[in-house]
């Protein structure tokens, strides 16, 4: 009997919350992303979202590549080896692990500083002040990070794609000892140009979610410190979780044939 | 009640869940007026003028700005109504992002579209009416001390001579000579701009000097609004005691006594 309460309290208030991130996004969309676009802001946002996560998304595809082209070696004959670890490596980095992984490391650097920001600006009003400023704060701080985001993470994923063969190929010929020449005229014989825009068009979407959902918590955070801290953990939980989903999603939308 | 008010609130109810913080607000500013607002802390005061400006949504009731229906308002319209407001929040709500002079010329340039330069010019000079050196304007709001940010939100409030100016009490935290400073400019934008403004404060020495009429608010009321001049001899026991300071009266605080 209380389980059942309890399912059902839980249903309705995830009802409710997809509800009112509904809004948020109807909002979003028809006063954030119409005229009139504060491009400095778009450009400042860009550098934050994109630019300064290089590093870490770097880092992040480097030593999966690396990792990647390891385990594959390991768990394949030895045979046959060249053609396998380039192939896998670089279909395994474009369509999946580059933009997830990528994805999941902006919404924890990213993610949580957009909530943070905004649900400290917020508490301490100056959303209320944007306002009696005669400036839609959705024109001006939402709308600049979601066109920001969206753009900047395929790029992140570009390069990504470009630094996680890398790795691959820098294991492959090091570690394992394979031909070099061949592990690079491999990878590019099996990839497609297919295989990088499904993963650039997912690494857009996964911005898409990493914004909205950074805004939309802190947007709506309330009472100080806490709250914030609040918001900061809901928004990164949030995307994450909705960057997996979506992935899958996507996956089965984007090589169904 | 001869003259229709340029700001009308008429029984404005908002409660915040089973909370009533406003129960029934009428008030009436005629234009070129300056009102002050006394009373209780958490009487309700900052909450009134967030109605106002649409900030929160009111339960119930109507406020009319020049005769103009406010509650409701939406989209451009909505701009257009708040272009012609200018606000000091209680707590300055600075954008810390942005330094001191962008903070004060931001209306300029994003609800005027004015060249940065020159509403740089335009922010440094308000700041010097509010006693702050053009040094300051490259600070960021986090190096001020609380005074400073009280000042530079007035600044930011008035920079865009609006017709209408809200202070959310603009001498709390100030010295008493910068506070007098401080009431100079707001007389002054009430004789010299001929806006319309609104002022909250706990300070009476303030309150008679910058106000034209005076209203008390209890327990989300008007309990009574006259003359400045009438203030002492208003027989409204709910002022007396306010204006006075005693502990005595028919305002209870809620305190548990040792
Ligand atoms: N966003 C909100 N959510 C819930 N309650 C609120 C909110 N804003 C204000 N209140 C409540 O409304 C009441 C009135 O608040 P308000 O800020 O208007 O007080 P005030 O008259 O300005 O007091 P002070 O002089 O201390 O500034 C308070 O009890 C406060 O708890
Ligand atoms: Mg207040």
């Amino acid at each position: 009997m209380n389980i059942l309460a309890h399912i059902g309290r839980a249903t309705l208030a995830l009802l409710e919350e997809t509800g009112r991130v509904a809004i948020f996004l109807k909002d979003a969309l028809l006063q954030g992303l119409t005229p009139k676009i504060f491009l400095r802001q778009i450009l400042e946002q860009m550098m934050r979202i994109g630019y300064f996560s290089l590093p870490v998304v770097g880092l992040t595809a480097f030593f999966t590549g690396g990792a990647l082209a390891l385990q594959i070696y390991l768990g394949s004959s030895r045979f046959n080896a060249e053609s396998l670890v380039a192939s896998i490596v670089a279909l395994g980095i474009t369509r999946e692990l580059g933009p997830v992984l990528a994805g999941l490391m902006v919404a924890g650097r990213v993610g949580a500083s957009i909530a943070a920001e905004l649900g400290t600006m917020r508490v301490t009003e100056q959303i209320d002040a944007l306002v009696t400023l005669a400036t839609n704060p959705f024109k001006y701080l939402v709308g600049p990070r979601i066109i920001a985001a969206v753009v900047t993470l395929p790029i992140l994923v570009g390069i990504a794609d470009i630094i996680g063969i890398m790795g691959g190929y820098i294991v492959g010929t090091r570690s394992i000892g394979l031909n070099g020449y061949a592990y690079i005229r491999n990878t590019a014989d099996f990839l497609e140009i297919d295989d990088v825009t499904s993963g650039l068009i997912k690494a857009a979407v996964f911005g898409f979610i990493i914004a909205v959902m950074g805004c939309y918590h802190g947007f709506n955070s309330k009472g100080g410190a806490q709250g914030v801290g609040r918001a900061t953990t809901n928004a990164v939980v949030s995307s994450a979780i909705l960057i997996l989903a979506a992935n899958f999603a996507l996956t089965s939308l984007l090589f169904a044939d | 009640m001869a003259e229709a008010g340029y700001i009308e609130l008429a029984g404005v109810t908002k409660s915040f869940g089973p909370k009533h913080v406003l129960n029934g607000v009428t008030l009436s500013v005629p234009k070129g007026h300056s009102l002050v607002v006394i009373g209780g802390s958490g009487t309700g005061k900052s909450v009134m003028l967030k109605c106002i400006l649409g900030l929160l949504h009111p339960d119930s009731g109507s406020i009319r700005i020049a005769g103009e229906e406010a509650v409701g308002l939406r989209g451009s319209a909505r701009d257009e109504y708040l272009a012609r407001f200018g606000m000091l929040f209680q707590g300055a709500a600075l954008f810390d992002s942005l330094s001191v002079w962008e903070n004060v010329a931001f209306g300029l340039i994003q609800g005027r579209h004015m060249a940065r330069s020159r509403a740089r010019d335009i922010a440094i000079e308000k700041l010097g009416q509010v006693g702050l050196t053009p040094d300051v304007g490259n600070l960021y709001p986090a190096e001020l001390s609380g005074g400073m940010q009280k000042r530079v939100g007035l600044a930011r409030a008035i920079a865009a001579d609006p017709e209408i100016i809200f202070f959310d009490e603009p001498t709390t935290g100030l010295d008493p000579i910068m506070a007098d400073v401080i009431n100079n400019l707001i007389v002054d934008c009430v004789k010299r701009l001929g806006a319309t403004t609104v002022s909250i404060t706990h300070d009476m020495a303030s309150a008679r000097k910058i106000a034209d009429d005076i209203a008390m608010i209890f327990k989300g009321e008007i309990v009574w609004q006259g003359p400045a001049k009438t203030i002492d001899t208003s027989g409204n026991p709910y002022v007396d005691q306010f204006i006075h300071g005693r502990a005595e009266g028919p305002i209870q605080m809620d305190v548990l006594k040792p």
